[in-house]
């Protein structure tokens, strides 16, 4: 399956990733060429056999539910770009 | 000092030849030394490493240390360290200062080792050269041309290189068995659950496992066995006991089968790197294994499998990264989603984006049964080989990587030909199996990885697969001219 510069802008967008222009037609080469090697697949017959997610076919475990972490909020928060008053800063979502 | 593995450095501090402090600060002058031709780190934690060693020391005086304490190690970037960056070789984490310890560096400190650093990687483990890495390429120590193969690069050559004796790595498709081939090393990638992933940033989190990588077997099951074990904060730890890697590694080969996959012989293999693959087997032989022809007829898929999970668990996991709570954030964004893609694409490199893409249109309505369940199901068959092979032979050998280092820039701008340096090892990953790599010789002056795989939990029969091979050979032993 080959990729055009066109469906390469949605991918991004929905990946919210902002590409440079000059960019894209690269990306739709590199992008066309993984699923080339992807589509080798194809060749396998899979019909019947159950997809394998975990390697060793385990389930996950469930916790009790009790709380198990403190409040670290300003410990983390150190590290966040912009905070104020407790709070993570991020543009102006509604008008 | 340098020369000595960690079992020799252990024995030393143990019988009081050196102190930890006196080995620390030797490791830290070699790394101020050699580092700049190497860029094998991000980030050098001296002080930390002299205060660790110094408490090492008092420990030992308390009659309180184990194995490795006063050991100097590094950590891969990826292992989150508190107080100390996590960059995980991104932009997006230059400036990530982790606020908690991942459980593998919280066990090797409380186990006394001593870190010396965080080595370079490739962008968030995605790579094969350790080029994609935002504080440019590591450099091998065998031929400063050359890449020492990724992502684990850095971790690679600083052991290689004599910057330390140990260190950790992570591999999702070979990123510890790669380099450590690649750089003279050896590195083991257990089974998928053996280490806990907690504090290890995610890339594919059905792959991704932590592992140690040192010179020899001996070093590598010293390591393991602190770094391993059940945590219940990683909701795919494996509840089981770890045994002490060290107790059997002097048993006899006699009886071993080893089972040669002649898919792993064929086209793509390097000549040189056969031969030198050959001869070891045929030591193996000497020291009483049985070889056999197996077959793994779904190996060909593994590599087309892989560019299908792995971009598409790397897809969802980057999404963590908006430029909200940490990581970096755009200048002046006009609107939300302005600050989550000028931030992500200002933050991701070219192959991180490349997999978030893949990954992105592979999930996306519509194409969901064609891509990700149809590698599922491929991973299913690639398992299955492997454990109707491990019916018939105890091990599986072949080589780690089908070439030795290639040079720098050679395959940067060609990811197709990137990937296929890791088509013997990423079907270890899609099975969660574990698999080690060792020195076996050199190619065109450069070192040939074995590559050793097990079936699960048997990280016990590869790492005395390969101290056998290690006591009877000297591959190991050796060291870049440059470095030694």
């Amino acid at each position: 399956m080959s990729l055009g510069p066109a469906e390469v802008a949605k991918i991004a967008h929905l990946a919210r990733l902002a590409i440079r222009d000059e960019d894209v037609p690269a990306y739709a080469r590199n992008l066309s060429a993984i699923l080339e090697l992807v589509a080798q697949m194809n060749a396998a017959d899979t019909a019947g056999v159950a997809p394998m997610a975990h390697p060793l076919d385990m389930t996950q475990r469930l916790r009790s539910d009790a709380v198990t972490e403190p409040d670290q909020r300003e410990h983390f928060q150190a590290i966040a770009p912009q905070v104020e008053a407790g709070l993570y800063l991020v543009p102006k979502v509604i008008e | 000092m340098h020369e000595k593995t960690i079992a020799q450095l252990s024995a030393g501090l143990a019988a009081g030849e050196f102190s930890s402090e006196e080995l620390t600060r030797a490791f830290l002058e070699r790394v101020e030394r050699f580092n700049p031709q190497l860029n094998a780190f991000i980030t050098v934690t001296a002080e930390a490493a002299l205060a660790r060693a110094r408490a090492a020391d008092q420990r030992r005086h308390r009659d309180e240390a184990g194995p490795l304490t006063g050991v100097p190690i590094v950590h891969k970037d990826i292992f989150c360290t508190e107080g100390v960056r996590t960059s995980c070789g991104s932009r997006m984490l230059d400036r990530f200062v982790a606020p908690y310890d991942a459980t593998v560096v919280e066990k090797l400190n409380t186990a006394g080792a001593v870190m010396l650093g965080k080595t370079n990687m490739d962008e968030f483990a995605m790579g094969s050269s350790n080029e994609t890495s935002l504080y440019g390429p590591v450099h091998n120590p065998w031929d400063l041309a050359m890449v020492p193969g990724g992502s684990s690069g850095g971790s690679a050559a600083a052991v290689a290189a004599r910057l330390t004796p140990g260190a950790t790595g992570t591999d999702t498709g070979g990123s510890i068995r790669q380099p450590a081939a690649l750089c003279g090393i050896t590195g083991l990638k257990p089974t998928y659950g053996r280490v806990s992933r907690w504090g290890m940033i995610a890339y594919a989190s059905s792959l991704d496992q932590g592992g140690p990588m040192a010179r020899s077997a001996e070093d590598c099951a010293l390591l393991l066995g602190a770094m391993a074990g059940f945590d219940p904060r990683d909701s795919t730890s494996a509840d089981r006991p770890v045994p002490d890697y060290t107790a059997l590694l002097d048993r006899p080969l006699d009886g071993l089968k080893i089972g040669l996959p002649k898919e792993y012989f064929g086209e793509g293999l390097d000549g040189a790197v056969a031969q030198v693959v050959e001869e070891a087997i045929a030591e193996y032989r000497k020291l009483g294994a049985e070889t056999v022809e197996i077959s793994l007829p779904n190996s060909r898929l593994a590599i087309p499998a892989y560019y299908v999970i792995a971009p598409a668990e790397c897809s969802s996991n980057l999404a963590r990264f908006d430029g909200v709570r940490y990581g970096h954030r755009c200048e002046n964004p006009k609107d939300l989603l302005d600050l989550y893609t000028r931030s992500r694409g200002e933050g991701f490199g070219p192959e991180v984006t490349r997999r978030i893409l893949v990954g992105t249109f592979a999930l996306s309505a519509g194409y969901y049964d064609a891509y990700y369940l149809k590698a599922q199901q491929i991973r299913r068959l690639i398992s299955d080989d492997f454990q109707r092979a491990f019916q018939q032979v105890d091990v599986i050998a072949g080589p780690t990587s089908p070439t030795v280092a290639f040079k720098l820039g050679e395959k940067v701008d060609d990811p197709i030909t990137m990937y296929l340096s890791d088509i013997y090892t990423i079907a270890v990953n899609l099975a969660g199996l574990p698999g080690l790599s060792l020195p076996v010789g050199f190619a065109a002056g450069l070192p040939v990885g074995l590559q050793l795989i097990g079936d699960y939990f048997a990280e016990d029969r590869l790492l005395h697969t390969a101290h056998r091979y290690q006591q009877a050979t000297d591959w190991h032993l050796r060291a870049p001219a440059a470095f030694a």
